[in-house]
């Protein structure tokens, strides 16, 4: 009987195949929640770690090291200098529209930046700003 | 006359032609979304097929960076890569860890490129094909349509 909700769980992360920001994000917020009893994701806290800065990297030590300040805007690979879209869906419709690419990213990203992979609820709040920021 | 007009069409035409260097019609899509995120989808013929080998040996630390693909698209990548990577005697030596700006080719055909041109914030590095030659996305490298105006000749 137990095993019904994690059978449930694991259907639902291999299935999600999500599309929206918002599918995305309650994907995260789920996998948080059967870690962390009554999690929900927080907008405000993936803005702090959005500009949190991190003693991992001394070229990229946080997020907007690439992708600046604001995530409306254009940024630049600080290595590369490639033109990297903005990160906001408000500016940039095709952010958070594929799960597969969203995993990725947050891989490379958080190994790179933050030292270390990120937890699910990190990737729910994150997910939230990136989604609400105006 | 007609001779005369050929060459000089012909001697106008060699150097431009020289300077496109579109992504082969077959380069896989996971080429583009691998390789193309971080910087530009290089063309493979700027690197010897050897070279292109250890750059995707050594993806898990490319350049500092964990770049590293997953198995069926490194494979894909890899082959597309061989496939049409360049003439080694032709490049020269990319270096270890093998770097396209590191081939005699690139810094031959860099030459006149001013030293704080490379560091200007725009460019950043030799990475940023995109930053002098806007078109270098749609294979056009000409030095005739260079974005920063010290580089116009």
């Amino acid at each position: 009987m137990r095993a019904i909700p994690v059978l449930c769980l694991l259907l639902a992360s291999v299935a999600s195949h999500a599309e929206t920001p918002q599918q995305i994000g309650q994907s995260y917020a789920a996998e948080a929640a059967a870690r962390q009893a009554g999690f929900a994701p927080s907008a405000k806290r993936g803005e702090t770690l959005f500009r949190q800065r991190f003693a991992h990297n001394d070229k990229m030590p946080a997020c907007t090291s690439c992708h600046t300040d604001n995530p409306l805007n254009a940024g630049q690979h600080v290595a590369t200098g490639k033109a990297i879209r903005p990160l906001a869906v408000a500016a940039n419709g095709e952010r958070l529209a594929d799960q597969a690419k969203v995993e990725k990213w947050f891989g490379r990203n958080c190994k790179e930046v933050v030292g270390r992979a990120c937890t699910p609820g990190e990737k729910a709040d994150f997910v939230a700003f990136m989604s609400e920021v105006r | 006359m007609k001779r005369i007009v050929l060459t000089l069409l012909l001697a106008v035409a060699l150097p431009a032609l020289a300077d496109r260097l579109p992504l082969p019609a077959d380069t896989p899509a996971s080429y583009a979304a691998e390789c193309g995120s971080c910087h530009l989808a290089y063309p493979p013929a700027l690197l010897a097929a050897h070279d292109w080998r250890r750059v995707m040996a050594g993806l898990d630390n490319h350049f500092g960076s964990d770049a590293a693909v997953d198995g069926k698209k490194g494979a894909e990548i890899k082959s597309f890569l061989e496939r049409h990577a360049g003439n080694a005697a032709k490049l020269g030596s990319a270096g270890d860890p093998p770097r396209i700006s590191t081939t005699a080719r690139f810094v031959r055909k860099h030459h006149e490129v001013p030293a704080k041109l490379w560091h200007d914030p725009r460019v950043k590095s030799a990475a940023n094909c995109e930053a002098c030659h806007r078109g270098a996305a749609n294979g056009n490298y000409s030095e005739h349509d260079l974005a920063l105006p010290g580089l116009k000749r």
